[in-house]
């Protein structure tokens, strides 16, 4: 059960990790990086609380283990801001009021992130099928898929 | 997560040797969504893991005019959307978009889909109905097992200590081939399979079936194939009344069980409804 070394390339810069190879990816970016805007709701893979982008692809963090994500790109949702200016679909969860608790949000961001960039223009079936993996206790999703499509279509609230 | 060693080898022989002299306890990671949470909440025995990730050649999709031929680190994403599987192969793609989430189809592997040997696996009934072949590679060379003798019960496989799956081998559809799959589950999307339902059609020139193969998931040990259901099917036509035939047969080949997804009458009552069903959508796309 040594400590492992690995470099972490999370949010544009390189962290070196020194860590247990049975910490999973939101345990390392949580614990040992200190970005903890990734949650952890089950653990199993259900909730999508901890959604992560690995090389551009929205995964699940709490099913990946740490070490196995170096040499990849991980986006937080810290990293998504980019010059001080938030991404558009920030914006617009803004806008339409989409969120509550907040708890799964940024989750819900970066799949609906995903989702945008592999499908630019998405109906609103694609867009719940898209944030599937990602549970919302409060909100009841509506204002969710509002703001993705509100991105999607271009219509600014 | 409980405590364990990593191993990340660069090839087939380095994994082999490294599962040899640690022996029991190793566990092959390829996506980690069901090995993972096996670990995390099943309490699966674990003293090491040996990652495939620097494995070369374990993943990626070839046609040839024999078949295809995919990785079984190929990745659902790639699987469920991949053209020529959607055009040709269709109850694997239909099975590979149906698994767990974007996020889970992001990581999740047909190779530790098959491997996991559920029942309920999205992956295994279209992989049976095409009749496709495990590659395995392992301590004592590299071997072939038809897909249906894969598996031997639940979360239980035929490959030996130290062998890893390398690929899957499908033959080629026939020229007027189609193939369906689909699942019930209770929640729409992020649930397992209650029952699942393949079919794989060949017809000639004026519609008669000259192949049938039927595979029924989470309605037994393992998935399993319909044989009285398919011969039941070839000779004729294909139409709802000889579709719903063969549908009833299929339902009595079953060994179901009762669960929290459902009991046993509704899933030997769902797989006559979806057998019928999926012969029909076979049958179309043999037809389109």
């Amino acid at each position: 059960m040594a400590k492992i070394a690995y470099t972490l390339h999370v949010n544009g810069e390189d962290h070196e990790v020194y860590a247990e190879p049975n910490l999973t990816l939101l345990e390392v970016v949580r614990d040992e990086l200190r970005l903890t805007g990734a949650k952890e709701g089950c653990g199993t893979g259900d909730c999508g609380a901890c959604t992560m982008h690995l090389d551009g692809e929205n995964v699940t963090s709490c099913l990946v283990l740490g070490v196995e994500a170096q040499g990849r790109d991980v986006l937080t949702i810290e990293g998504l801001a980019q010059d001080g200016k938030l991404h558009p679909l920030q914006q617009a969860f803004i806008d339409h009021g989409a969120l509550q608790c907040g708890f799964c949000i940024p989750g819900m961001i970066l799949s609906g992130v995903a989702l945008l960039e592999r499908n630019p223009h998405p109906t609103r079936e694609e867009i719940r099928q898209g944030i599937a993996g990602n549970l919302c206790r409060c909100t009841g999703y509506t204002k969710i898929v509002d703001a993705i499509e509100a991105v999607a279509t271009g219509v600014a609230h | 997560m409980r405590r364990f060693d990593y191993f990340r080898p660069s090839s087939l022989a380095e994994a082999s040797t490294i599962l040899r002299e640690h022996g029991e306890g190793g566990l092959l990671l390829a996506g980690g969504t069901d090995v993972l949470v096996q670990v995390k909440e099943a309490g699966r025995p674990v003293r090491y893991v040996v990652s495939l990730a620097d494995i070369e050649g374990l993943s990626g999709i070839t046609e040839h005019a024999s078949g295809l031929q995919i990785g079984a680190r190929t990745r659902m994403v790639e699987v469920g959307s991949h053209p020529s599987i959607q055009a040709r192969y269709s109850a694997l793609s239909d099975g590979a978009s149906l698994v767990g989430s974007v996020q889970t189809r992001h990581l999740a592997t047909i190779g530790g889909n098959v491997c996991n040997a559920a029942p309920s696996a999205d992956t295994s009934p279209g992989l049976a109905v095409l009749e496709a072949t495990a590659h395995a590679s392992g301590p004592s060379g590299e071997r072939t097992i038809p897909i249906i003798e894969l598996w031997t019960g639940p979360g239980r496989t035929s490959l030996e200590a130290g062998e890893v799956v390398t690929h899957f081998t499908l033959p080629a559809p026939g020229t007027r081939a189609g193939s369906h799959y689909q699942r019930h589950t209770p929640r729409k999307v992020m649930d397992i399979a209650a029952v699942g339902t393949a079919v794989y059609l060949e017809l000639d020139a004026s519609g008669t079936c000259t192949t049938a193969r039927i595979a029924l998931g989470a309605v037994a040990p393992t998935v399993i194939r319909a044989p009285r259901a398919e011969a039941a099917l070839v000779g004729g036509p294909v139409t709802e009344e000889t579709a719903a035939a063969a549908a009833a047969v299929a339902a009595t080949e079953a060994t179901p069980i009762s669960d929290q997804r459902a009991s046993a009458a509704f899933r030997t009552y769902l797989i006559e409804v979806m057998t019928r069903q999926s012969i029909l959508r076979a049958a179309e796309r043999a037809s389109a």
